[in-house]
């Protein structure tokens, strides 16, 4: 393990919670215990998070806010289909080691032009530096980034479960030894180790050997309490009243059968929404107008319209 | 402490939470990192090392309830005179006279512990664990000491007597319920899975009533396991070679110089599977179980058909669709279900109303006893489903020395599959559906 290691929180157990609480909460993420716990385990542990949870909970805000809070660079990857090593890792600037044979052929008649025989002029040319694969012409991509950040860094691999299987066992090098083999240069060591968060939507199952490697956090759409919580600390500004309606409405939509139910983030959206329009209260129609906001599909709306009435009027007693 | 934590990590494996070595270091690193004092960081933070999916959250937060519930210890009934000569030299009787719980609670976890009650596996061995625990804890002396005392004749000492006597039937109380405890822990998700075990080579037309629920849930999970390995890869590069035209067009900045190599790729087609499923008497038993397997298969591959028939063949995806598992399988069942096969019809209607669904992507499972009930098998409706399709698969739940005799058609109908197998038990079914997807990625 390393002796250098991102700055860890003062107290142990109870004292060392709070803290991340505080925290977070000053970059305007309002964390749950268990959250703070999976961070706190893995600033000790160096070990990669694992975020779990529907669209929309919050796994990608985690990873922005923390690197806020530490005060850290948040190097982003975003996972894709066909993503490989040379846009995540690193990759050779073409263009530069091009011009350089250029120049080397130039500059070769003069060096070689007083060696003696084809002898001296081979020697001669093994005395000059591989200049060719060197970190001069290294073009660092997120990964190589996070790694080379002297302060740390936090490293937020988003949507790793829309890569490759390839792509996931690649990744595991750097999870557990925060640190990458180059062919070309050898191996690539974290000075400090980052805070790694890796988000997944569960497109696919992700393999054993990553969760191992992985502390693991699963993050549910959040009761009501907190709801309003998240609520009041993005979009600061809102009615009291407006922001208990409104949270209500939502948390009565989530028992509906829908095909997408509303998560946090558009919760949020709602809640701007409903503020540009300066609305006070909910009304039927205000909701009807904007109920495009918190779902995605046409026939959840098609589900949902006939209730929006009963469920408006449920909300305003809250 | 280590030794509680080993024994939670067994634990935890018994009721099927994967905890490799290294996970275990982990939960040693965790457990030095947050100390045992706060019962909910502890049991945060371990979640957060060990768990590694939802459900593995949920059993494991039932597990960890479960292992640290030390409260369910009563109090020792403390009725009996603690400075007393009489039991100055017992420990055991020192506890009972003067112990709180949590002490109580501490000497039995060390017994326990010593004893080995950990290791228990079966039921019937909790008599013997108990017994092993208690003298551990030092039974056979204050035994010894009671039965003195009942001898000596004096009344101090049979007030005595008596009073230990309760406390000896508060002891196998608490050893009782702690040994019970333990078996639930760490050995009846044992039982639970060799019960698993044997249902899935059991008889689909055998499996009992009870234990529907328990199959519901193999089902599921064999069809989940499917549908991750197969669902991944819809890509694969063929390493080493190189795609000429594309490497050439996208090097034109660099003077035709190829520094970026593109290679070729085969993509690979998803399966698109049309099933057509016999729900009728003959099968009825086994119609159950093919049906939950079309559910959980259709949750999980996005290019199912699925098609029942017993006389008249219609199509159920929007059913599986739409329903839940416990309203589809009883609504397919009730609509088209139990009434007597006509193979013939039903061929006959898939080819009015559906034989568009077949072209040469198309896999056609299709799962049946071939019992036509001697009526016109239409094989040359078969031929054109077989001659259309890329594989006809057939999966009969009678075993193969039964094909062709009485009404069975199957040996006709066999000349036009790619494939005809026994499928008799769930896993023949997750081997065959193993093949089928399998042959995809090797196309």
């Amino acid at each position: 393990m390393n002796e250098t290691s991102l700055p860890k929180p003062a107290g142990t157990g109870h004292d060392g919670i709070d803290p991340i609480i505080d925290g977070l909460g000053g970059s305007g993420y309002i964390a749950s215990r268990r959250i703070a716990t999976a961070i706190f385990v893995a600033q000790n542990l160096n070990k990669p998070i694992l975020v779990e949870g529907s669209a929309g909970v919050g796994k990608t805000e985690l990873a922005i806010s923390a690197a806020q809070w530490l005060d850290l660079p948040l190097i982003r990857m975003q996972c894709y289909e066909g993503l490989d090593e040379s846009k995540a890792l690193y990759e050779w600037k073409y263009g530069k080691q091009l011009l350089y044979t250029q120049i080397l052929k130039d500059k070769m008649g003069d060096t070689l032009a007083d060696a003696d025989g084809l002898d001296g002029a081979m020697d001669r040319l093994h005395d000059f530096g591989d200049m060719f694969f060197s970190e001069r012409f290294l073009e660092p991509r997120p990964l190589l980034k996070a790694l080379q950040q002297e302060r740390g860094a936090v490293l937020l691999i988003d949507e790793v479960d829309k890569s490759d299987e390839e792509f996931e066992a690649f990744l595991l090098e750097i999870l557990s030894e925060f640190q990458v083999s180059i062919p070309e240069i050898g191996t690539v060591k974290a000075t400090v180790p980052p805070l790694v968060f890796l988000t997944s939507n569960n497109m696919r199952e992700m393999g054993d050997a990553l969760k191992r490697r992985c502390l693991h956090l699963f993050i549910p759409l959040p009761d009501a309490k907190l709801e309003q919580r998240i609520v009041a600390a993005r979009v600061p500004d809102i009615d009291e009243r407006l922001k208990r309606q409104l949270v209500a409405f939502v948390q009565m939509l989530r028992q509906e059968d829908l095909k997408k139910l509303p998560s946090i983030s558009e919760t949020i959206d709602w809640a701007r929404v409903l503020m540009l329009l300066h609305a006070e209260s909910l009304n039927v129609d205000l909701v009807r107008d904007t109920l495009n906001v918190l779902l995605k599909f046409e026939q959840d709306f098609a589900a949902v319209r006939r209730s929006i009435p009963e469920l408006t009027r449920k909300a305003a007693q809250a | 402490m280590q030794q509680t934590l080993e024994n939670f990590l067994r634990a935890l494996r018994a009721v099927d939470v994967q905890v490799s070595p290294a996970e275990a270091i982990d939960a040693h690193c965790t457990v030095e990192a947050v100390g045992y004092a706060d019962r909910e960081l502890l049991k945060d933070a371990l979640c957060a090392a060990l768990a590694k999916s939802v459900d593995e959250v949920d059993r494991y937060q039932e597990c960890f309830d479960m292992f640290f519930s030390r409260e369910e210890f009563r109090e020792p009934p403390r009725e009996i005179d603690v400075d007393s000569e009489l039991v100055a030299d017992q420990a055991l009787a020192q506890l009972l006279a003067g112990g709180t719980g949590e002490e109580f609670a501490q000497a039995m976890e060390q017994a326990a512990n010593e004893a080995g009650v950990a290791n228990i596996r079966y039921a019937t061995q909790r008599g013997l664990f108990m017994r092993r625990l208690l003298d551990r804890m030092g039974l056979r002396d204050l035994e010894k000491l009671i039965a003195n005392l009942k001898r000596s004749g004096d009344p101090d000492d049979a007030e005595m007597a008596m009073r230990l006597d309760q406390g000896r039937t508060y002891l196998f109380d608490e050893a009782r319920q702690y040994v019970n405890r333990q078996y639930e822990l760490y050995a009846r998700p044992a039982g639970e899975q060799l019960r698993e075990e044997f249902l899935v080579e059991t008889g689909l037309s055998a499996v009992e009533q009870r234990d529907f629920d328990r199959m519901h849930r193999i089902v599921r999970r064999m069809a989940k396991r499917l549908a991750s390995r197969y669902n991944r890869r819809r890509k694969h590069t063929k390493r080493g070679v190189l795609d000429v035209g594309r490497t050439l067009r996208r090097n034109m900045a660099h003077d035709g110089i190829p520094f970026e190599t593109q290679w070729k790729q085969t993509k690979i087609e998803r399966p698109k599977i049309v099933v057509i499923c016999d729900v009728s008497q003959s099968v009825a038993a086994a119609a159950r179980f093919l049906l939950l397997f079309l559910y959980s298969l259709n949750e999980l591959i996005a290019s199912l058909r699925a098609f029942a028939f017993s006389a008249f063949l219609n199509e159920i995806s929007d059913i599986l669709e739409k329903q839940t598992v416990e309203a589809a399988i009883p609504e397919v069942l009730e609509k088209i279900g139990f009434r007597p096969t006509d193979y013939g019809q039903a061929f006959a209607d898939f080819d009015a109303d559906f034989m568009d669904a077949v072209d040469r992507r198309t896999t056609v499972i299709i799962l049946g006893d071939g019992r036509s009930n001697d009526g016109d098998p239409r094989i040359d409706l078969m031929r054109q489903i077989h001659d259309r399709s890329k594989a006809v698969i057939w999966l009969n739940p009678e075993p193969e020395t039964f094909w062709g005799t009485g009404d069975s058609e199957m040996l006709r109908y066999r000349t036009f599959c790619h494939v005809a197998k026994t499928c008799s038990t769930v896993q023949d079914l997750e081997r065959i559906i193993d093949d089928v997807l399998k042959s995809y990625i090797r196309a």
